[in-house]
């Protein structure tokens, strides 16, 4: 066997267990998916053909378009907020102040905490007879809201604990400004910039590459925001204020048995992750700076 | 001048100070909430007036979320849990890391036809969302009676992830060629170049994976939900609900504890290995 014959054998034994994970695990999966979601399908019962009848169904569903307007309101505040957030901190942590290490490691604790382990924490902190956060605004004379309890307020404390939760982003940031050169900032002091102008014309972009990740994760995540709601929140209560969509195609498919219906909502999410995906770097392509290329 | 700019500079070094002082103590509060908590009796938790340290520490608690067995609220088997979670953590890594170091090495070292094309769809593969297969995943699983058993979360981890492939395919590729093709005019197989140039010089990139599938699995949620049945099957992560309680009044001492014990690990793990953890961040982030 020659030495092209050998590598192209090789080749394959080498990918072979991805070749079966891709085809059963992915692609079987992909199609299948797409299929039942113009089905009726129940697990128990063989799906049945019924085309466009579940997008028509959400269309005319009110939890559907409830669950999607509660997931766009978290993701137009969280995005921004943690984006800004975690840009801050790095860009703190970046200016060599002492205990770097040490502040680096307590901004990144949170996010070691599994999802499902904040929101019961949260639960309690956030409780507003016995809960830390309410103890403490009654301590300097505020009555805190009904942060679990108050339609109004329990967006909000899903925000907060999304923020918590952001040391990974911050990590990316600070990555990514430590690689900007310090002759840069250097030239611009000579040309007497202040402390803003370097972090307008300098920083920002240099480190846009960067944002631009970061921001088209976060919209990722959000848009499949689900553990944290889903254990705070049973069914989105109160008044379906905290019902996500991820929640929502969930209960669709293992609460309802409505997997064609679920299928439909998983496919809606994919075509919007990618829309917006497309829409953030065709959007920021002149404001994003790629190094010489 | 000069005087000026360092004392502008010097009081601007002291905002950055309070305000990362001020930011941590806001970071730490809920940790200090989950840790006073866990030592609290059931009394001080709800008291009038907020206990912010409890006047003994109740370490019994801890022992207790471990046993927790009420009449009223139902045995929570949090033993089974914490075996289950590291009986798939183990399992995961182990198959994480072996498949995807087969599949890295494949596209990055060795030249086949339908090399290219195959990577090409490999990589857009990593757009798919998991709510999109999760209904096709669970009737094959269910096809196989594997719904109520740990296999649906850790047998696909053995055929490969477009991510981690990715990962470690760029990683391979700056490994220098040279030393394969030494190796290859002194006979040795693919398999052995694999094992004795490759993977012992991409140490780190593996240990990347395998910590991050490690973190993954233990804070997974969402496939434990929708796989496990009964509570003695349960992990650490989908257990940890039941502490709560609809009717009867949470035990917060004992959840706090039981949600300590939960995180402890990963706290521990993270000092040990803080390095790799930060590297691996960026790599994922900036490379990724």
């Amino acid at each position: 066997m020659s030495y092209a014959q050998r590598q192209e054998r090789s080749g394959w034994l080498f990918v072979s267990p991805w070749v079966v994970g891709f085809v059963g695990f992915l692609a079987y999966p992909v199609l299948a998916s797409l299929y039942y979601s113009f089905t009726d399908y129940s697990v128990l019962k063989k799906p049945i053909w019924t085309g466009f009848d579940n997008f028509i169904q959400l269309a005319h569903d009110e939890v559907f378009w409830q669950s999607l307007k509660n997931t766009a309101y978290f993701s137009l505040f969280f995005i921004p907020l943690s984006l800004i957030l975690t840009l801050g901190l790095a860009m703190l942590l970046n200016t060599k102040v002492r205990g770097m290490a040490f502040y680096r490691t307590i901004f990144y604790l949170p996010s070691l905490v599994p999802q499902v382990a904040t929101a019961v924490l949260f639960l309690w902190v956030f409780n507003s007879e016995h809960g830390l956060v309410n103890a403490f605004l009654a301590s300097i004379g505020i009555n805190g809201p009904g942060w679990l309890t108050d339609p109004a307020w329990t967006k909000f404390t899903i925000i907060l604990l999304g923020l918590w939760g952001g040391g990974n982003t911050m990590i990316i940031y600070l990555a990514g400004l430590q690689e900007v050169p310090q002759s840069l900032y250097e030239a611009a002091e000579i040309d007497g910039a202040r402390a803003w102008q370097k972090t307008k014309n300098v920083t920002l972009p240099m480190i846009s590459p960067v944002i631009l990740f970061n921001m088209i994760m976060g919209i990722i995540g959000a848009i499949q925001m689900f553990t944290a709601p889903f254990v705070m929140f049973p069914s989105g209560t109160p008044a379906h204020s905290t019902y996500f969509y991820a929640a929502y195609l969930y209960d669709s498919a293992f609460r309802f048995h409505n997997m064609g219906y679920a299928c439909a909502m998983g496919w809606i999410m994919f075509v919007l992750i990618l829309v917006l995906t497309m829409l953030s770097m065709r959007l920021s392509e002149k404001h994003v700076y790629y190094g010489g290329s | 001048m000069a005087a000026k700019v360092s004392s502008r500079r010097s009081v601007q070094t002291t905002v950055n100070q309070i305000a990362l002082i001020v930011l941590s103590l806001v970071c730490l509060g809920p940790f200090f909430w989950l840790l006073s908590t866990s030592l609290k009796t059931l009394p001080e938790t709800v008291s009038q007036h907020p206990v912010w340290m409890p006047n003994h520490l109740e370490w019994q608690n801890y022992k207790d979320a471990f046993m927790f067995d009420s009449k009223r609220l139902g045995y929570i088997p949090f033993l089974y849990y914490a075996r289950n979670t590291i009986i798939l953590c183990w399992l995961t890594v182990v198959g994480t890391v072996f498949s995807n170091a087969l599949a890295a090495y494949g596209f990055a070292r060795l030249k086949w036809r339908g090399r290219e094309i195959f990577f090409v769809i490999t990589l857009a593969t990593m757009m798919v969302p998991f709510p999109v297969v999760m209904v096709p995943l669970y009737t094959l699983f269910r096809s196989m009676g594997w719904i109520g058993t740990l296999r649906p979360l850790w047998v696909p981890a053995f055929f490969g992830s477009a991510f981690n492939i990715f990962l470690l395919r760029q990683f391979f590729r700056g490994i220098p060629f040279e030393l394969s093709e030494a190796a290859t005019i002194d006979g040795a197989s693919e398999w052995q170049i694999f094992r004795t140039v490759v993977v012992p010089l991409a140490k780190p990139a593996l240990a990347v994976v395998a910590l991050f599938t490690f973190l993954g699995t233990w804070t997974d949620f969402f496939g434990p939900l929708i796989y496990l049945v009964q509570q003695k099957t349960f992990t650490l992560s989908l257990g940890l609900q039941f502490y709560q309680s609809q009717d009867a009044g949470t035990h917060w001492n004992l959840l706090m504890a039981a949600t300590a014990i939960v995180i402890l690990p990963l706290i521990v793990l993270f000092f040990f290995t803080q390095k790799l953890f930060i590297q691996g961040i960026a790599l994922t982030g900036l490379k990724g």
